[in-house]
């Protein structure tokens, strides 16, 4: 038996309107624990307004071999930004 | 004997409540940096955290209602064991994390009951402050009962632990609902629960967690009671020891 208990990545949204966003990862026995303990370790300081967590094994990774044909096509296609649009003022998060 | 006034019987009242929280946030607090587990020493940390901030509350106000001067920092530092209102239970030592989850959880119940009638307190500085600390309890709560079934329904180990465990603190268990003079004038003046009211609900909930651990209470136990009198186990003294020291070689210092 492994007597180290599985890693949990954590993912907290800040508040309301916001997307989940990683912020670390820590230990527990099962999903309910890790809950508890992201409440613990990154929420004291009113950090979020939900959590979730996911087993750090069943996160897939790219690989950073692939970087070039995964993301470079996408560096000259400037047309692709939304920066050619004038946003108002009140749209915010963008 | 001589009967109470309401103000007396008010002030030992809310020295049971701080007493409550500091002495099992003190416990807790021992655990900073030799938890089992990194996660869990920050979660037991945060859970003496929240009792000693609903102690400074109580005892603040303890403080007001004697009329003698005295604040949180003077009726925490500076009184001596018989002065203590505590429940024996929240004095008894942490020994293995199955101890302290079990302290926690018989606790925890009572104190989550407690505060839910308090919040309806005819004192509305006790509702308040009641009000405040049941959001901390009903985590308090989740998170021991968790952790009830979790070992109990575990390993072979885990169970055995929590087994002993219970077995060594449930003689505890009853004193919280023995109401003496004290909690009698509380509730009669619509300050205080009737607590023979709460035991069933306790009862209820616990057995139901004790089942879905596979944990049997002893039975036919003698509960053990005096704490919220002042007559302690052995544990309280070496408790003030460690938390009174400070105050008592250096009166009046300050960080």
């Amino acid at each position: 038996m492994n007597k180290n208990w599985p890693l949990w990545e954590v993912f907290i949204r800040p508040k309301n309107g916001l997307s989940h966003k990683h912020v670390g990862s820590l230990h527990a026995a099962d999903a309910q624990m890790a809950i508890e303990h992201a409440r613990d370790v990154y929420c004291r300081r009113n950090e979020g307004v939900s959590i979730w967590v996911v087993e750090s094994k069943y996160i897939t990774a790219s690989d950073p071999e692939e970087a070039d044909a995964l993301f470079e096509p996408a560096k000259d296609k400037i047309y692709r930004h939304p920066t050619f649009y004038n946003l108002p003022d009140e749209v915010k998060h963008i | 004997m001589a009967t109470m006034t309401h103000q007396e019987a008010l002030f030992e009242y809310l020295l049971r409540l701080g007493d409550n929280a500091l002495i099992l946030g003190q416990r807790l607090s021992e655990w900073c940096g030799h938890a089992p587990v990194l996660e869990q020493d920050i979660a037991i940390t945060n859970l003496a955290l929240d009792q000693i901030g609903q102690a400074r509350n109580w005892l603040t106000l303890a403080g007001e209602v004697e009329g003698k001067g005295r604040d949180e920092d003077q009726l925490a530092y500076l009184r001596d064991a018989w002065d203590f209102r505590n429940l024996l239970l929240v004095e008894q030592p942490n020994e293995d994390w199955a101890h302290t989850i079990v302290r926690q959880f018989l606790f925890d119940q009572f104190n989550y009951l407690l505060h839910n009638e308090l919040q309806r307190s005819q004192d509305e500085r006790i509702a308040a402050i009641a009000a405040k600390s049941l959001k901390e309890i009903k985590y308090h709560l989740k998170y021991s009962s968790e952790w009830m079934v979790r070992l109990g329904d575990g390993t072979e180990e885990s169970h055995r632990r929590m087994q002993n465990a219970l077995d060594a603190l449930w003689r505890y268990s009853g004193e919280a609902f023995m109401a003496d003079e004290v909690d009698d004038l509380m509730a009669e003046a619509g300050i205080g629960p009737d607590l023979r009211r709460l035991k069933p609900l306790y009862d209820e909930y616990v057995a139901h967690i004790l089942d879905q651990a596979t944990l049997t209470a002893p039975e036919d136990t003698w509960m053990q009671r005096g704490g919220k009198q002042g007559t302690h186990t052995e544990f309280l003294g070496y408790i003030l020891a460690e938390m009174q020291w400070m105050q008592r070689a250096y009166p009046n210092m300050t960080w």
